[in-house]
């Protein structure tokens, strides 16, 4: 639908999804990350935001680099926006709304992920942008979906992964839940969400027909619930926490090393590997699986007895040596320097014009010929306003002046 | 799980099993504690939608069978060790298709080929790290996560190569892959320098002077996810919790203390946060999950019950949405509610179409669909080919 005239210019090297552009507009990650990896594979994609309504992850969730409170400063956007142009228009104005609404018609994708209801009462809402352009592909990512009685109920994805029983699943048995550190659902609909956005393109470029996705998180999540749910609806067991015990193997745990806080995580799945477990560490214990299962406590003893005294990471040599399962339980820091992951390249450096040197994150699958692109973190409050209202929407320097003094690139 | 989010989209997704069945189908739990290859519910979850079929690739009739099928795919799922096709000699059958493959931790590098079940590659991301009561161990989701995880990357790395000129090779790392699902901890290493741990039911990093805050509360009949917070949602939430509690008795002086309009979670001291949530903690304790999601709602506050199976199956949202699916997971089993597709398309949903197969189920189907006669397939059968 855009004209080739306004497309991006092609770069270098081209990601597999050059030539795409994307509008988005919506809070913190579940509805952005999805523009992070779609701008990572080469799509152009501008994040429309607002100086009056910025985003949370610029103005509420902290880490700010050297603590300043500042839209340029705040490291999560600046993280998982990596990619992104960024343009500011105030949606309060009429004239804003228009030029969103001209932007997105000259858009591939339009990824949205306000409350329910808040694009349509400004006029950008699926059925009018794609009565005019049906080409279009919609998104609507929010908590619990468009419609039903919960739609409008607000919520965010630390919490939601408890309602949706992520929370109820972690922890040791005899003690309260544990949180997944934090909104880990969200992370989950925002997979989810580029997947959608790209089965859509797919049938596009067989139909000619854009879609309009609605993606609620919390059904997003429970797709990684299926087998409790059917363990539930078919034996009546409620599926609930269990520490670190699986069902097939002994041992399974994560067991304290030597030193501050360092910890290995081993498993033994068959006979055989127990007898090469055994050779290399000395322990005893019985020789069968079902055996080994009721003797998983005094088990458990035994080794981290063993390990209590050891490196964690001579314990993961010494096993992984013999062909075991066992990593090191790697510390956040840690990932930084963790050769596998340095292999990959999962943390590509890039400069910020506020924040300085920072990383940004890759996707976690590597394409052989068409790898990520990752050179930009994510963009300052407005960076790109020239190159979206001047060379895509064609504002000439004077209408861009009287624009900007009516309030309209606020 | 890359196949099965394929095969939700409307994708014909083959499965091809060694003759017998591939060892996955035996892994527990089962339907009725009966340990049967079509009542693992595991391997039922992840492939309802796709069709199966049987194939030695020991053999090299088998590979050739594969090869075939292989030409007049798009896309190839494999999760072997790397360098396994290249021993099979299958590499050149896969070069017109994109190539999915899915490890522990990538193709290359210093640890490919190590071997790791979902707890190690978990502990090897980080997640284990942050999950855990301060002091005790790190501890995993019961439910295996990483499979899905990977499962979703690989139908997402898939689906971006479907935009590329030629096929190519989807590098799926289960190791990265849990790299991605908790953030802020690694923002707040690199933008901050402080390294997150494992907090048990309190959130780390809201705030901008160290404090944390709790997510997890007791209340009568099992927990609820509920946080003192700021923003204009937080503040009301708040504002909305004064007055809950004053219609149910009376207002704690701290909390009646609080100027919501002003209220700035990210500036309370420590203290301060413990003596507003030990002021909020009776109050909790009083109501049941039911009450507790009844009175956030009509309220418009932050907050859920922490939910467990029993409580999706009932959830009233999720039904209006039709968002169930029932289907009888193999012959002679009754039917079981299935989540239904991930999202809405043009407001419909995905079908769960039909149940996972049966080993071999579809090999008179799909090898005659690759213009392999009865005569063939009955020789290829006492082989024990298929």
């Amino acid at each position: 639908m855009t004209e080739l005239a306004t497309r991006p210019a092609a770069p270098a090297r081209q990601g597999a999804l050059a030539g795409l552009r994307v509008v988005e507009m919506g809070f913190a990650a579940a509805g952005p990350l999805v523009g992070k990896y779609l701008a990572n594979f080469g799509a152009e994609v501008i994040r429309l935001e607002s100086r009056l309504a910025a985003d949370v992850f610029r103005t509420t969730y902290p880490p700010f680099k050297d603590g300043i409170v500042e839209p340029d400063h705040a490291g999560m956007f600046a993280f998982y926006n990596d990619g992104k142009r960024s343009a500011t228009v105030n949606l309060k104005h009429p004239k804003g709304v228009a030029l969103a609404r001209a932007l997105i018609d000259r858009a591939d994708v339009f990824v949205e992920s306000f409350t329910p209801g808040t694009v349509a009462r400004l006029g950008l809402g699926a059925e009018v942008l794609r009565a005019e352009h049906p080409e279009l592909i919609v998104l609507s990512s929010c908590n619990q979906g468009q419609t039903g009685p919960h739609a409008f109920h607000p919520g965010y994805g630390s919490q939601l992964s408890a309602l949706a029983g992520f929370v109820q699943l972690l922890g040791e048995p005899d003690s309260t839940p544990v949180l997944l550190y934090g909104p880990y659902i969200d992370y989950v609909a925002v997979g989810y969400g580029a997947i959608a956005v790209l089965a859509a393109l797919e049938r596009r470029s067989r139909t000619g027909l854009g879609c309009t996705i609605d993606l609620s998180q919390y059904e997003a999540g429970l797709q990684f619930l299926t087998p409790s749910i059917l363990e539930f609806a078919a034996d009546g067991r409620i599926p609930g926490r269990a520490g670190n015990t699986d069902l097939v193997a002994t041992p399974h745990g994560v067991y304290r090393c030597a030193g501050d806080d360092r910890w290995v995580a081993l498993s033994v799945w068959t006979d055989d590997e127990w007898r090469a477990f055994r050779e290399v560490t000395g322990i005893d214990g019985p020789a069968t699986a079902s055996a080994r299962r009721r003797a998983r406590a005094q088990l458990d003893e035994r080794i981290s007895a063993w390990t209590a005294t050891r490196e964690r990471d001579d314990v993961v040599a010494l096993l992984r040596a013999r062909g075991l399962r066992v990593a090191p339980v790697l510390s956040i820091s840690e990932l930084f320097s963790d050769p596998q992951l340095a292999h990959r390249g999962m943390w590509p450096a890039v400069t910020h014009p506020t924040i300085g040197a920072m990383h940004v994150m890759a996707p976690p699958f590597r394409l052989s010929s068409t790898p990520s692109l990752q050179e930009r973190p994510g963009p300052t409050l407005g960076a790109d306003n020239d190159h979206v209202f001047g060379e895509i929407l064609g504002l000439s320097p004077d209408e861009r002046r009287t624009l900007d003094r009516d309030g309209v690139f606020q | 799980m890359s196949g099965r989010i394929l095969a939700d989209l409307g994708a014909d997704v083959v499965k091809v099993e060694p003759p017998g069945g591939e060892a996955d189908r035996l892994q527990p739990p089962f339907i009725g504690d009966i340990e049967n290859a079509d009542r693992s519910i595991r391997w039922l979850a992840a492939n309802v939608n796709k069709r199966g079929i049987t194939c030695d690739l020991g053999s090299p009739d088998g590979r050739g069978l594969f090869a075939r099928l292989a030409a007049k795919a798009r896309i190839v799922i494999e999760s072997a060790p790397p360098g396994r096709l290249r021993e099979l000699g299958l590499e050149d059958a896969l070069r017109g298709a994109i190539v999915v493959s899915v490890t522990p931790y990538g193709q290359d590098g210093p640890l490919a080929g190590v071997p790791g079940s979902d707890l190690e590659v978990t502990a090897a991301s980080g997640s284990l790290w942050l999950a855990g009561e301060e002091g005790r161990p790190p501890v995993r989701t019961a439910q295996p996560q990483s499979p899905y995880w990977s499962g979703m990357y690989g139908a997402l790395g898939a689906l971006v190569a479907l935009r590329a000129a030629e096929p190519q090779r989807v590098d799926v790392s289960a190791q990265a892959a849990m790299t991605t699902v908790h953030p802020p901890a690694p923002v707040w290493w690199d933008i901050a320098g402080e390294e997150h741990g494992r907090t048990g039911p309190f959130l780390l990093g809201r705030s901008n002077v160290g404090s944390r805050f709790r997510n997890l509360w007791a209340c009568a009949d099992g927990f609820v996810s509920f946080a003192i917070q700021g923003g204009p949602i937080g503040r009301h939430t708040g504002r909305m919790l004064a007055e809950w509690m004053a219609e149910r008795g009376s207002v704690p002086a701290v909390i009646a203390a609080i100027d919501w309009d002003r209220f700035d979670n990210t500036r309370l001291e420590q203290p301060e946060v413990d003596a507003l949530e030990s002021a909020i903690e009776p109050f909790l304790r009083l109501l049941t999950k039911a009450e507790f999601y009844a009175g956030v709602v009509k309220r418009k506050m932050l907050g859920y019950p922490v939910g467990d199976a029993r409580d999706s199956l009932a959830d009233p949202q999720l039904r209006a949405r039709d968002f169930w699916r029932s289907l009888s997971p193999a012959d002679g089993l009754p039917p079981l509610p299935f989540p239904g597709g991930f999202a809405l398309f043009d407001g419909e949903r995905p079908a769960v179409r039909r149940p996972a197969p049966r080993v071999g189920e579809h090999n008179a189907e799909i090898y005659s669909e690759l213009g392999i006669g009865t005569a063939e397939l009955s020789r290829l059968r006492a082989a024990g080919t298929v």
